[in-house]
């Protein structure tokens, strides 16, 4: 070989063996996406949580995708885990009705005994019924109840009730105060059967029958949606929720946010949010969950970050999963998101909230409070696999009634009509 | 002023660059085409060229309609077709289960009844405003007026817009605290809820979509008018006819051709209405305005059991009254090009 010729063999030797390093160490990362979605700051918490995982693990790269809650996981997340082409791990609410997609940790746990003593309870609402899959954590636990804003309590001189209130008294109230302050209206519900429930709960509905079959038209039932068509009709609810947002859930945060309303009934995921979204514009505060001749109830809840069957990298999820469901990180994450803990340890032991505002702490204080109130038919409806057919079915057809499309007894036919149809198609 | 010699020079180097570019990829090109015209022989080679085209329509239209057609006679909740129960009619069946078909309430999907009287409703009244707008404004914008080109590019803008920019637009207009409300406050009218009344919102739904589209069809209105010979006005002028018998007399039967190939193009786009009607107003307040579109959507895939089954059926449906819409529309434009000719 001539001088030349060797000369040009190395850089190109050097190329390739470049070349070939990258390849190999490019195929050695396993990058695994999270379908997410934000109430408030828990991405941000999670990216740092997860970039400090990404550190210590060279070898995953965790890739989060933030996407729209009623668009995304309620309607886009279902069809693509149906067609395989889903994410490797999801936050879902949908915890009965996905449950068929999610993997099952337990054979990749290094700890599962760990998961059962902390998840325990909340794992039977993921799994499929008669399993003992680990599928996940619950990123929190939620519970549905009124915020006020007390500052319009205040301008008004009146007094923020105390003590076992009942829906109409609150309706009552609000209206006192919303007339004397100018306030747009008196209150606000998210559109969702889900927050409607609790109250119709309180007012007696069993929604299940002997055999645990759905029966939707009861006094209960009746009564408070009568109170919904009654308060849409004179205007002490925002119509804007209900009646303006057809087709999808819709959330009245805005209106409670901006000061347009004085409570808005929806629940403990929305304090971090208020926390930093509302500041000291005015004074904001939980209030128990108003009560009716059979219960003061709101509704148990929560989110869950689960790992998707179809992963083609089961044993990096299972190390991820492990990693955020650790009790250190969890306590950082319920800390720095303000939720409350679906960690039994953790929520016996308590959780040191990162927050300055003393609205936000007494808040999570309250609604921690109420967790002993709920009634065991609310965390039967929590459980219930097909609940979201009994939630879309209230909130599509109690909307009509409001529009004077169809009358309540209508309107409750088409409700078991609509829930008998979807269970019998599922099944 | 005459090019220099060094630019003369740079555009014949350019030129030759482009020539050689252009020689050198007919030279791959023929390498594959002449070899399979000796093959297939030059009077199938229009076939060679045609299949392309052909196959990705046959692969993007073509199949999932047949695809579609299949899965409307299957139940179930499964995704692929493959795992579904052939369920035959049932889906069509349970669309046409009314006591009376005038009264939605008593259907059992009354929420497809709903839908296809506001399609109907939507149809008829934004079809004939549509068509009436265009009309009028093709006649103003082909007469002589100032800042003609002005105007003429002014109505076609909305047309460029996105439908969901568009209705994002129009509902900070028309929402309880927007713009249309503000000036109604303040020349000291009652503020409305135009989005939460059910005929408002179809009524603004039907408005909102007419301001969109209606630079479109004015624009065909505009060539059919520039297309009837002067001579003919001049005549009609020399006959002493007024403005308005020359319109009734000369205009509108001339023009009549280009004005049914508007009536139905504009049909065919009105029946499938829905990006703008869902941002909007959701399809709400209520059902008030959910058309046929959205049902369809709803009811695939919007809900936590996605009936595909029924929402395909519902789409097999839709799809008959746009072909018999667009059968209606190549016998019109057979006519007109007799016509014409």
């Amino acid at each position: 070989m001539t001088k030349t010729r060797k000369t040009r063999a190395w850089p190109r030797l050097l190329f390739a063996l470049a070349t070939l390093f990258a390849l190999a160490t490019a195929g050695a990362q396993v990058e695994l996406r999270i379908t997410w979605y934000d109430d408030g700051n828990e991405g941000q918490v999670l990216r740092d949580l997860l970039d400090r995982f990404e550190a210590e693990n060279p070898d995953i790269r965790v890739v989060l995708d933030t996407v729209p809650y009623a668009t995304g996981i309620l309607q886009s997340l279902p069809l693509q885990l149906a067609s395989g082409e889903g994410p490797d791990i999801a936050r879902v609410t949908d915890l009965g009705g996905l449950s068929q997609y999610f993997l099952d940790l337990r054979p990749h746990l290094s700890d599962a005994a760990y998961w059962e003593a902390n998840f325990g309870p909340f794992l039977d609402w993921m799994r499929p019924a008669g399993s003992d899959a680990i599928p996940g954590f619950m990123t929190q636990l939620t519970v549905t109840g009124p915020f006020v804003n007390a500052t319009l309590f205040e301008q008004a001189g009146v007094d923020v009730p105390t003590g076992d209130t009942t829906w109409e008294e609150w309706a009552d109230v609000t209206r006192q105060v919303a007339e004397a302050t100018g306030t747009a209206y008196a209150m606000v519900m998210d559109r969702t059967g889900h927050r409607l429930a609790g109250p119709a709960i309180s007012y007696g509905a069993r929604v299940f029958d002997e055999d645990g079959n759905v029966v939707i038209d009861d006094e209960g039932m009746r009564a408070m949606m009568q109170l919904m068509v009654d308060w849409h009709a004179d205007g002490t609810m925002n119509p804007d929720v209900w009646i303006g947002s057809q087709g999808a859930y819709a959330a009245g945060n805005e209106s409670f946010v901006n000061g347009q309303v004085v409570l808005y009934m929806s629940g403990s995921w929305q304090v971090g949010q208020f926390d930093q979204l509302i500041g000291d514009a005015f004074d904001w505060r939980v209030v128990p969950n108003p009560c009716g001749p059979a219960a003061c109830t709101g509704m148990p809840g929560g989110a869950a970050l689960v790992g998707i069957a179809d992963t083609e990298h089961p044993a990096e999820v299972a190390r991820v999963m492990e990693y955020l469901a650790s009790e250190e990180v969890l306590a950082e994450f319920y800390a720095r998101t303000l939720f409350i803990p679906g960690h039994l340890g953790l929520a016996e032991r308590g959780v040191d909230y990162v927050s300055d505002s003393p609205s936000a702490v007494d808040a999570l204080n309250v609604f921690a409070s109420q967790v002993g109130r709920l009634d065991q038919v609310a965390y039967d409806l929590q459980a219930y696999r097909y609940n979201r057919f009994v939630f879309d079915a209230m909130r599509d057809r109690l909307t009509q009634v409001f529009v004077g499309e169809l009358t309540l007894d209508e309107a409750l036919q088409r409700m078991q009509q609509d829930i008998d149809a979807g269970i019998a198609e599922a099944q | 002023m005459e090019p220099s010699a060094a630019s003369r020079g740079l555009g014949t180097l350019l030129g030759r660059a482009a020539e050689a570019v252009y020689a050198f990829v007919m030279g791959l090109l023929g390498l594959v085409v002449e070899p399979l015209q000796r093959l297939l022989g030059v009077r199938r080679m229009p076939w060679v060229f045609l299949l392309p085209n052909l196959s990705i329509f046959g692969l993007f239209v073509l199949f999932p309609v047949f695809l579609n057609l299949y899965v409307s006679l299957t139940g179930g909740t499964q995704l692929f077709p493959q795992d579904r129960p052939f369920v035959g009619l049932a889906n069509y069946e349970r669309l046409f289960d009314c006591g009376s078909y005038a009264d939605p309430n008593s259907c059992v999907e009354d929420r497809f009844w709903r839908a296809v009287r506001n399609t109907t409703t939507f149809v008829v009244f934004q079809v004939g405003g549509m068509v009436l707008v265009s009309l009028v404004t093709a006649v103003v914008l082909n007469r002589r007026i100032r800042f003609r080109s002005f105007f003429r590019s002014v109505y076609f803008y909305p047309v460029l817009l996105s439908p969901v920019v568009v209705a994002l637009i129009w509902k900070w207009i028309l929402q309880r605290d927007g713009a249309l409300n503000a000036l109604l406050i303040g020349v000291g009218l009652e503020p409305v809820n135009f989005l939460l009344d059910g005929r408002w919102a179809m009524t603004w739904v039907i408005v909102v979509s007419v301001w969109a589209h209606m630079g479109f069809y004015t624009l065909i209105l505009l060539a059919g008018l520039q297309s009837i010979p002067a001579e003919l006005y001049d005549a009609a002028a020399i006959d002493g006819a007024d403005g308005w018998r020359t319109f009734r007399s000369v205009t509108l039967p001339l023009l009549m051709p280009t004005m049914m190939v508007v009536l139905v193009l504009a049909l065919i786009r009105a029946v499938q209405t829905f990006d703008e009607v869902y941002v909007l107003t959701g399809g709400g307040p209520g059902t008030a305005t959910m058309m046929i579109v959205q049902y369809i959507y709803q009811t695939g895939f919007a809900t936590q059991v996605q009936r595909f089954g029924l929402a395909a059926a519902a789409s097999v449906l839709l799809g008959l009254v746009l072909l018999v819409a667009t059968l209606v529309q190549l016998r019109v434009g057979r006519r007109t090009e007799g016509h014409l000719a």
